[in-house]
């Protein structure tokens, strides 16, 4: 389903992709992890067709999605879903509007289908009884999760979903991770899940990449990922302090910034 | 020396290339804004939604406006043709200030204020909360959708707004001269009908409100979409509408008042 070579990007001359290479195969749950800053977000707007790349390409259903003209991409986007990091919900519209509006402006369904549609994808993330409220009166959980019923409103052959994770609460956590899985299966779409959520995620994906620095440092399966002895993945997948993956963002010495005496 | 004087030449020179850069693009904007209208019209409540927080928001302001402008134009204009003993004059000259000038330009500095600003920083902020890449993922044409029906429905107001302006504004100098101050009320109304000649002072009025209403729609709607996604690039883009908006209307005015009334 999505095919990625060689990928480069860089914003102005900072380096963020620096030779990807992934495969996505068509009914697989891939899970993208790495620390803030790796490049993961910037990866799944390549597969959007939002950034065009520096080098190398991206193959969306055969087709490399960057050299489409805007029908083409168009026309591609109908069959992809997005859940963005912070819900990216219309603000004008209430939440039942928001799940409604692809339904409204790709298809020619009654309002009386698109509210059953509409009332089934609410019901499915938990948030039925939210569809009269505005975005503003959702809590930010509730907001991302009105969000992936929006994402999958059309029943999407491509979900990417950014950080779907975060914010939510273990009951829904544990809802949503459940719904991510099923809804792949159930359209047996592809799912590519940008995430920080390493034990909700190793749960219900397929394969792991790890990104590091614009590169991948490690990838497999969920059993390999926990069963690696590489210093990387053992450090992101328990969370440890100590290991190759620095907390800190370069700097001077910490000392000569305070002004002690060493 | 020298080198702040170049220095002072590069900044120059970087200033004009950007501003030039975003005339270009203001242009390209207002061009697919024109490319992208037809979802507008074919589902005209896009433009009706619109109309509503553009135009009937913007109505208190305008009113309460017109009013006060009305009022002090008779009493300025009351003043003013007393010393020449033409008071009866006072409703022409109410009038055709209003339906020449103040009208237009008025409703469309206090349209670029309410309206305009409040344009741009939902746009704006639209940006910065990613709700128009959300768009675009979805395969909706964020200028057909959000920008198309935004500009027409400056462009429909405008020209109604300008309107109830001046009308509004020659009760304004209704009640001052003939209530207040006792002008023939007669004299005020039939000087009026006599004085103002609908193509030529009531229509280049009703096209002056459509050429500010134009311009500042799209300022508004480009400074909204071309703006940083932060707060501070909102706040920035905001303050610039009402700025560059308010410049271009009274630049306009001069312009069009001068190929309008030429020898009239």
């Amino acid at each position: 389903m999505v095919e990625i070579r060689d990928l480069h990007f860089a914003y102005d001359k900072r380096a963020v992709l620096k030779g990807i290479n992934m495969t996505f195969p068509k009914g697989k749950l891939i899970a993208i992890m790495g620390l803030s800053g790796c490049g993961k977000t910037t990866l799944l707007r390549h597969i959007g067709g939002v950034l065009k790349p520096t080098k190398g390409h991206v193959k969306v259903g055969g087709q490399i999605i960057h050299d489409l003209d805007q029908d083409a991409l168009y026309a591609m986007r109908r069959k992809m879903g997005m859940l963005f990091q912070f819900g990216a919900l219309f603000t004008d519209l209430s939440v039942y509007d928001n799940v409604a509006f692809q339904m409204r402006e790709h298809t020619s369904l009654t309002e009386e289908l698109i509210r059953d549609l509409v009332l089934m994808k609410l019901h499915a993330v938990g948030l039925r009884g939210t569809q009269h409220l505005m975005p503003s009166e959702l809590s930010g959980g509730m907001a991302r999760r009105v969000a992936l019923a929006r994402a999958v409103a059309l029943d999407p052959m491509l979900i990417m979903y950014d950080e779907p994770f975060a914010g939510l609460d273990p009951i829904s956590l544990t809802v949503v991770g459940d719904l991510v899985r099923r809804l792949n299966d159930a359209l047996g779409a592809t799912t590519v899940l940008v995430t920080h959520d390493v034990q909700e995620s190793l749960k219900i994906v397929d394969y792991v990449y790890f990104m590091e620095n614009g590169v991948i440092v490690a990838e497999g399966t969920a059993d390999e990922i926990r069963a690696s002895d590489k210093a990387f993945v053992h450090q992101f997948v328990h969370g440890e302090i100590d290991g190759p993956l620095p907390f800190h963002y370069p700097g001077g010495d910490y000392r000569q910034d305070l002004n002690l005496r060493t | 020396m020298v080198p702040t004087f170049i220095e002072a030449i590069r900044e120059t020179g970087h200033r004009s290339i950007n501003a030039v850069w975003r005339i270009g693009m203001a242009t390209r904007f207002f061009f697919l804004t024109l490319v992208y209208s037809g979802n507008s019209f074919r589902r005209f409540h896009l433009i009706v939604k619109e109309l509503f927080s553009t135009g009937v928001l913007s109505l208190i302001i305008i009113v309460v406006a017109g009013l006060f402008v009305g009022m002090v134009l008779g009493l300025q204009g009351y003043e003013t043709l007393r010393r020449y003993g033409s008071e009866s004059a006072l409703g022409s000259m109410v009038a055709l200030s209003l339906v020449r000038e103040l009208g237009p330009v008025v409703a469309a500095l206090l349209f670029a204020s309410r309206a305009g600003s409040a344009m741009t920083a939902e746009i704006g902020l639209m940006k910065a909360t990613e709700q128009i890449s959300a768009m675009e993922m979805m395969a909706v044409n964020p200028i057909a959708r959000i920008v198309a029906p935004r500009f027409w429905a400056g462009v429909i107001s405008m020209p109604l707004l300008a309107a109830l302006f001046s009308a509004v504004g020659v009760l304004g100098g209704y009640f001052v001269g003939v209530i207040q101050i006792g002008v023939d009320e007669g004299s005020f109304w039939s000087q009026m009908q006599a004085a103002v000649d609908f193509r030529d002072d009531i229509m280049n009025g009703v096209i002056k409100s459509l050429v500010f209403g134009t311009v500042v729609t799209i300022i508004a709607l480009f400074e909204g979409y071309d703006a940083p996604p932060t707060a501070e690039g909102v706040s920035g883009a905001t303050t610039r509408t009402v700025v560059t908006s308010s410049l271009a209307i009274l630049m306009l005015d001069f312009v069009l008042t001068a190929i309008m009334f030429r020898g009239t």
